[in-house]
């Protein structure tokens, strides 16, 4: 546990809502606007918490505890997460289960508090979340299982330690290229953004994440948001440290990961503006697509390795 | 050993007391209590020998051929042991709660003596030490709990579900038969004298047909998901917490006999295990039924229990001491608290149908509010199978993928595969598992009643909540203890003859992992404390109102709008169609102006349609032509004596 | 250039993968086609330094075929209103990838077991093309439409070329040219039932063809 861990920690833990905002400001400027300044989530959340809230009488504690679980199962996949060549406050072997595990928490309680409104679109919405995200879990074992053949770790700290740029031009490095991209894939549905869902749509029928919060206000509805930028960092680390495996120290690692971030807010918000929608149905189709990347990497990564 | 006779004793004197009782209300405290009796006498043995105490072996005169009445309590016993004597007495508990209603019948009385016999034949099934012994207390097990299936026997539905359980459970025992006179030679029938065998192979097939029939394991679990439902569901709670896991504890001890495992059948357990957890989990997403879905999913974690050990297996056989301990550690602790977790989700189905009349999902909803402790504790439950941490259900399933991970990692290609595909197959069935039990209890507990049944429910008694409660709080609290379950767990896997030298010395070697696991669960406690508080604080001296669901402005939104159990699960089902094959009802809305239209659909099984229901049609078929042989007339049965004499005579002066 | 070759190989794998999810026929004809370019282009990266003009001419060759003419073919019967999407195929496009990828570890496994080392740098070769055979295939059997089938038949093509590629390192010429002989003619024949099927019936799927039973 190092100064750098916690540092990382906490500059995501206070960095994280900018990411949509940058994210949106790249789709404003790629649709000739202004744009809302890119410090705008962090507006948007100091509304929300100083606001009431109405609460419908159909709920009861599971919508108030649901918010609070996405939180803490997203930040608790922050403190495993690792972020270039740097070592998370809490690493050990087998912490990508974990990993996934805490996602799965605060995924179960979001779902779970929008099933307690009764509401047809927010059950919509929670079923669906439920749908992709159990589709997407096995293509994050995977990958994770293939990088942890090409570099012989077992802890998310490990395995994006040991990746460096030579990993590339060794035999099977193209297998962690692979990876790249179905973490890109799974990373994009579980945050709920193109091509899976429209984080700006406004028409129910067609929505995932926001439709299961169509009934939070105020700190509810400011605590989901905050969960759910959080869990872009989260997951955004996996795909950002392909992006920055730096090694030298900690804290140029953390440099690294913090230009990462940022550059896949960019590339987020570039792809949100030039891509479509996919037909709901398409989806799980995509999402096997991101399976098979995994799969193809694992069988590459094993085959460089030797093995009989 | 002693302490085990005696609950024994006390089990069958009571539940016989019970049943003959003419006392309605003593009827069921006593069976009660002679259970609870038995389950301390019994724990506290199992806790002795599992801290250390030397096992304990005790042989009584029995006149059976090759029988002999030995018992013994070992490790690997007081596990399973431990399990059934801290859930019997709390179904026992639920029982005398849910049977109120009908105590004053004779129904109610016997199935007492049926129950307490039933938790007497699962204690002595898991301290016998003689082959004949062993399979009586199964037969008797199979029995008690027949009846006890029959319970409600004036439905037809329950009277198929008995029949498929009888059938089922006594082709398993035919296999189990064949498998004891083949391991013993036909000479013994002593565990002790029990040596490795020239056949392995087929003795391990016969074991895992036998076992694997008690277990659940698909493609042989088609009786499950019939007898768990009709059950009363304290029953079903203890035969889907304890007395499938003895198929498991049935493949352990074969193991044990059977000396070095090959790596087959640890890729013959993995499958299993995996398509089990798959198709396990389906099926139940596919269920309107709560007691179903429950049952269902008895099968996905009979199968991650497979998988576990059929990982353990092959990683013993390539030599990898850290992830066979890994693996069995993590199928041993699964095996703990599913028996919590799946116990306390068919007392909380219980509670629902006696309040609110029915499981079926698509007619419940709005019952937390109604029923505050039965909800609460439905919710943990829920979480803890979707094997969320901190709950219990995770640190099994983190152990048993953590083995996949490292025998994936370092062994060789035929082993990644192994893994590999336990990974994906459970990464899968969690997944879906979360979103199975997300769907149960939300569409049960959440929202607003569907129908009036659910709308008038209240509150079960204390007798039924308690054993909740504590069932809830053991769940809660499961992955915080998680050094002291591997510790307990290190200890079997010392005794076990067939894991490599190494493993039970490497398995204390990993605390890190472990203290990282407990760490991380203690880290989501405080961090959703943390969050909690300061959602409390920021909401003081803001405004609140209560309202109607919003529903995007829908001025009168009535229960009838809300998304059902059927509609949650259709996009996993329709997407996996070849597998759920769901009985879809759907009438859509036609024309200017459409007649009522709905949409309902139920998960079908395919083994149970597509291989048993034509495979027990020819047998059938075959039994008819046989019976042909007899006509009833005396002239005819004489032919056939004198055949018989004859045709032996031919043989025997050949 | 051996990250090259191996680069080139999966990206053969994955046209695979994308033949088996995309349901409309003019994105599996541009799919196939792009594979039998990088096909084309794998001899270059695997010779190393000894680039023959022969085997530029053979790879421009083998290219222009696949990229352009074979495509143009299909493009053109496929021209027609209902044409360009499959409708309902036997097997769903993901249950098609999930297959596609159970077949992954099949092919890798035997390719391993054919004991066929390759080119320098390309010993997944021999696994690559028994997976295109494979994929060209399960796309014969879980297809309806009369173009999807053709590229079927163009995928296994494609993989018989690559096998031929890993066994014959030097010379495969002659077996590609024998083969590309067949396909020529099948696609063309192909191409022009296609369009009939289509004149006639204003349809392109294969399964109504059964109706024609006297």
């Amino acid at each position: 546990m190092s100064a750098a861990a916690i540092l990382h920690l906490l500059i995501a833990f206070a960095l994280a809502p900018l990411m949509t905002g940058v994210a949106n400001r790249v789709k404003a400027g790629f649709a000739g606007r202004t744009g809302a300044p890119v410090l705008q989530p962090y507006y948007d959340l100091a509304r929300l918490l100083r606001k009431g809230a109405v609460y419908s009488t159909t709920t009861t504690w599971v919508f108030r505890l649901g918010p609070c679980l996405g939180v803490a199962g997203a930040a608790a996949a922050l403190v495993v997460a690792p972020w270039g060549g740097g070592r998370a406050t809490l690493a050990f072997d087998g912490d990508l289960l974990f990993f996934a595990a805490a996602l799965a928490l605060a995924r179960f309680g979001t779902i779970l508090a929008a099933l307690d409104t009764g509401s047809a679109f927010e059950g919509m919405g929670a079923s669906r979340e439920a749908t992709f995200a159990a589709l997407a879990e096995p293509s994050l074992l995977v990958g994770l299982l293939a990088l942890a053949r090409a570099s012989g770790e077992l802890s998310l700290s490990g395995i994006y330690h040991a990746l460096t740029p030579g990993h590339l031009a060794a035999p099977g490095g193209v297998a962690v290229l692979l990876v790249a991209a179905a973490f890109g894939i799974v990373f994009l549905a579980e945050n709920a953004r193109l091509p899976v869902d429209d984080p700006n749509t406004h028409l129910e029928l067609t929505m995932i994440h926001e439709a299961m919060a169509l009934d939070h206000g105020g700190p509810d509805l400011a605590l989901i948001h905050y969960g759910a930028a959080l869990k872009f960092w989260a997951l955004g680390t996996l795909v950002a440290g392909f992006v920055a495996p730096v090694h030298d120290g900690a804290w140029t690692a953390l440099a690294a990961i913090l230009g990462g971030m940022f550059l896949l807010s960019v590339a987020v918000g570039v792809a949100e503006s030039v891509m479509a929608r996919l037909r709901l149905a398409k989806v799980p189709n995509f999402l096997a697509a991101a399976f098979a990347l995994s799969v193809l990497a694992l069988l590459l990564s094993a085959h460089a390795k030797g093995g009989s | 050993m002693i302490p085990v006779l005696l609950a024994l004793l006390a089990l069958l004197l009571t539940g016989g007391l019970a049943a003959a009782w003419s006392c309605p209300r003593g009827a069921s405290r006593i069976a009660a209590g002679g259970t609870a009796v038995a389950g301390l006498l019994s724990g506290a043995t199992a806790v002795q020998t599992l801290a250390g105490a030397a096992p304990a072996a005790l042989t009584l005169p029995w006149s059976v051929p090759l029988g002999a009445f030995s018992m013994g309590m070992d490790p690997l016993s007081a596990w399973f042991v431990l399990a059934l004597a801290f859930l019997a007495p709390l179904a026992a508990v639920f029982g005398v709660g849910s049977l109120r209603d009908e105590e004053a019948s004779r129904r109610a009385r016997t199935a007492w003596g049926w129950f307490n016999l039933l938790v007497a034949s699962m204690l002595l099934t898991l301290t016998a030490r003689n082959g004949m012994l062993f399979l009586a207390a199964w037969e008797m097990m199979t029995l008690s709990s027949f009846f006890l299936v029959m319970h409600e026997h004036e439905r037809a539905s329950t009277r198929d579900a008995g029949w498929i359980y009888l059938v089922a459970s006594h082709v398993g025992t035919a296999f189990l038969f064949a498998f004891f006179v083949i391991l013993g030679r036909g000479t013994t029938m002593d565990f002790t004298a029990f040596g490795p065998p020239a056949t392995g192979g087929a003795l391990f097939l016969l074991a895992l047909v036998g076992f694997g029939t008690k277990a659940g394991l698909a493609p042989l679990h088609v009786w499950l998901p019939e007898a768990h439902p009709a059950a009363p569901s304290h029953v079903s709670a203890l035969m889907s917490g304890v007395m499938i896991k003895l198929g498991i504890y049935g493949l352990l001890r074969t193991l044990d006999f059977l000396g070095e495992p090959q790596a087959w059948w640890g890729w013959l357990l993995v499958v299993a295990g995996t398509v089990s957890a798959g198709f396990g989990v389906l099926l139940a997403l596919g269920q309107r039924d709560l007691k179903r879905l429950l049952a269902y999913s008895s099968v996905e974690n009979v199968g991650i229990l497979a998988a576990g050990l059929g990982l353990g297996v092959i990683a013993a056989r390539g030599g990898h001491p850290l992830a066979a301990a890994l693996a069995v550690a993590g199928a041993l602790i699964h095996i703990w608290n599913h028996a919590c977790f799946k116990s306390l989700l068919f007392l909380g189905a219980g509670a629902v149908r006696h309040a609110a009349g029915t499981t079926d999902l698509d007619l419940l909803g709005g019952l937390l509010k109604r029923m505050p402790v039965t909800g609460a504790s439905f919710l943990a439950g829920a979480a803890a199978l979707a094997a969320l941490p901190p709950l219990g259900g995770f640190l099994g399933e983190f152990l048993i993928l953590l083995a996949a991970l490292r025998l994936a990692l370092f062994g060789g290609m035929s082993e990644l595969g192994a893994g590999a595909l336990a990974i994906a197959g459970l990464g899968l069935a969690g997944g879906l598992a979360a979103a199975c039990f997300a769907r149960a209890a939300g569409m049960a507990f959440l929202g607003e009643p569907r129908a009036p049944g659910a709308a008038g429910a209240r509150e079960a008694s204390k007798w039924m909540t308690r054993p909740m409660e504590a069932l809830a709080t053991t769940t809660l609290a499961a992955s915080l203890f998680a050094p002291l379950a591997l510790r307990a767990a290190g200890a079997l896997v010392r005794n076990m003859s067939w894991l490599p030298d190494g493993a039970a010395s490497s398995l204390a070697g990993c605390g890190r992992v472990v203290w990282g696991v407990c760490l991380g669960s203690a880290l989501l406690v405080g961090l959703s404390a943390t969050v909690f508080l300061f959602r409390a604080r920021r909401r003081r001296g803001r405004p609140t109102r209560a309202a109607g669901t919003w529903d995007c402005g829908y001025a009168a939104p009535t229960a009838r709008m809300q998304y059902t159990a059927s509609s949650f699960s259709e996009p996993l089902t329709s997407l996996f169609r070849a597998v759920v094959r769901p009985g879809e009802r759907a009438r859509p809305p036609e024309k200017r102006f459409p007649a009522p239209s709905a949409f309902s659909s139920t998960g079908k099984d395919l083994f149970r349609g597509r291989v048993f229901v034509p495979v027990f049609r020819a047998v059938s078929e075959a039994a008819e032509w046989v019976r042909r042989l007899q006509q009833g007339r005396a002239q005819l049965y004489v032919l056939y004596v004198a055949l018989a004499a004859l045709a032996l005579l031919v043989w025997k002066l050949r | 250039m051996e990250t090259f070759a191996e680069v080139l190989i999966i990206l053969v794998v994955l046209t695979n993968l994308k033949l088996l999810g995309s349901s409309r026929a003019t994105a599996c004809i541009r799919t196939v086609a792009a594979q039998g370019v990088l096909l084309a282009a794998l001899p270059l990266v695997t010779s190393g330094d000894a680039i023959t003009l022969r085997m530029i001419a053979q790879a421009l060759v083998s290219g222009t075929l696949k990229a352009f003419v074979l495509p143009f073919l299909l493009l053109r019967a496929t021209r027609g209103a209902r044409a360009g999407r499959e409708l309902a195929p036997f097997v769903g496009y993901t249950t098609s990838i999930l297959l596609g990828v159970a077949l992954m570890p099949l092919a890798l496994a035997l390719g391993r077991k054919l004991g066929v080392t390759g080119p320098a740098g390309a010993d997944l070769l021999a696994p690559a093309a028994l997976f295109t055979l494979l994929v060209g295939l399960l796309i014969i059997v879980c297809r309806k439409q009369a173009v999807t089938l053709v590229v079927g038949y163009l995928a296994m093509e494609n993989g018989i070329y690559a096998m031929g590629l890993a066994f014959a390192q030097r010379e495969p010429l002659l077996v590609e040219m024998g083969i590309l002989l067949d396909v020529f003619a099948a696609v063309f024949v192909m191409g022009l039932v296609a369009r009939h099927i289509h004149r006639e019936f204003d349809t392109l799927d294969t399964d109504r063809l059964s109706s024609l039973k006297g």
